[in-house]
């Protein structure tokens, strides 16, 4: 009896032992990877995810040990650009001068709308008829074509 | 001209606008010969005071561009560190600019080699742009009065140092 206590007081303190040990690693919430394809290697010039210089290297170890530490995405992003400036990041910023990065493709595509909106409206009046005039039907042929078309008919005496 | 002329070239300048402040914005060329120095201020690479090359404005500096992840500044660290003893004086100094490193490992790096000359921090490599670098390492000896005297693209070793650096410096009777 005394064993069975002893046993059950033994599994529960390792089993307590095991959850606490579990709650002391921090579990990563990005990778390596993802990481790695957002943010630049400020030395190649390149995203990480593509270079092999030993600088990448570094920036890659530094990149993998906050990601063991359980560092978020941005945190992560936060922790390089205080390491190498904003243009470590591959993306953009939305402010200063990269944000026509973002605005001038708006601008463009809303104007590239508006001219061609402005030419299929253009191409149309210019098939229409003139103000004020509708469009009639042909009105037959003409007294030429009347007469020349009479003469064929005598000619084949259909 | 007609307003669609006036759109379409307004429309052109501001693509080469564009292009032309990209070009010049990632164009750099080297610092020459007698050109004042880049001396924009830096964090300094152990503790959070700023420093800059303006603070040396009097005396003359061999400023070292470098990366813990540089294998040639690995192999010039210890002549520098060798140069700044026997030279370092009040008129003259080895100044470091850790350039697109990391800075736990640039302190390493110091650590290691036992680095006793100042040290800068140029996270984003403006500095490093600034003189017109294309690698690491690159030296640059600075007269008191801000300009360049000697430029070396790649390490120094002490050879160089002492036929080439330190007739220059005051005390060697020959500045």
């Amino acid at each position: 009896m005394a064993l069975a206590v002893w046993l059950g007081v033994a599994v529960a303190l390792f089993s307590v032992g095991a959850l606490s040990a579990q709650a002391a690693t921090p579990r990563p919430q990005t990778s390596l990877s993802e990481i790695s394809s957002e943010v630049m290697c400020p030395v190649c010039g390149t995203l990480l995810e593509l270079a092999e210089s030993p600088q990448a290297q570094r920036e890659k170890a530094f990149v993998s040990k906050l990601v063991a530490a359980g560092r978020s995405k941005d945190e992560i992003k936060d922790a390089l650009v205080a390491e190498y400036g904003t243009e470590v990041l591959a993306l953009p910023q939305g402010s200063g001068f990269d944000l026509s990065a973002y605005v001038v493709p708006v601008i463009a595509f809303v104007l590239a709308v508006i001219a061609l909106a402005l030419g299929v409206l253009r191409w149309r009046r210019a098939g229409d008829p003139p103000d004020g005039e509708e469009e009639r039907p042909p009105e037959g042929p003409s007294a030429e074509d009347s007469e020349r078309l009479d003469a064929d008919l005598a000619r084949y005496d259909l | 001209m007609s307003t669609r002329a006036a759109i379409a070239v307004l429309a052109v300048l501001a693509v080469i606008g564009l292009l032309a402040f990209g070009l010049l914005n990632k164009g750099s060329s080297r610092v020459a010969v007698g050109e004042v120095a880049p001396a924009a201020p830096l964090p300094r690479l152990a503790g959070g005071r700023r420093g800059s090359l303006a603070d040396y404005r009097g005396r003359w500096v061999l400023v070292n561009i470098w990366a813990s992840w540089c294998g040639p500044c690995r192999e010039e660290a210890p002549a520098l560190e060798q140069f700044q003893r026997h030279h370092g004086s009040p008129s003259f100094t080895v100044l470091g600019i850790d350039s697109r490193d990391l800075s736990g490992d640039g302190r390493a790096f110091v650590k290691s080699y036992g680095l006793s000359y100042p040290q800068l921090r140029d996270g984003n490599g403006d500095t490093a742009h600034d003189f017109g670098t294309t690698g690491v390492p690159e030296n640059y000896l600075i007269d008191p009065e801000g300009k360049v005297k000697l430029v070396v693209v790649g390490p120094v070793d002490p050879e160089y140092l002492d036929d080439q650096v330190a007739p220059l410096l005051p005390g060697d009777g020959q500045s």
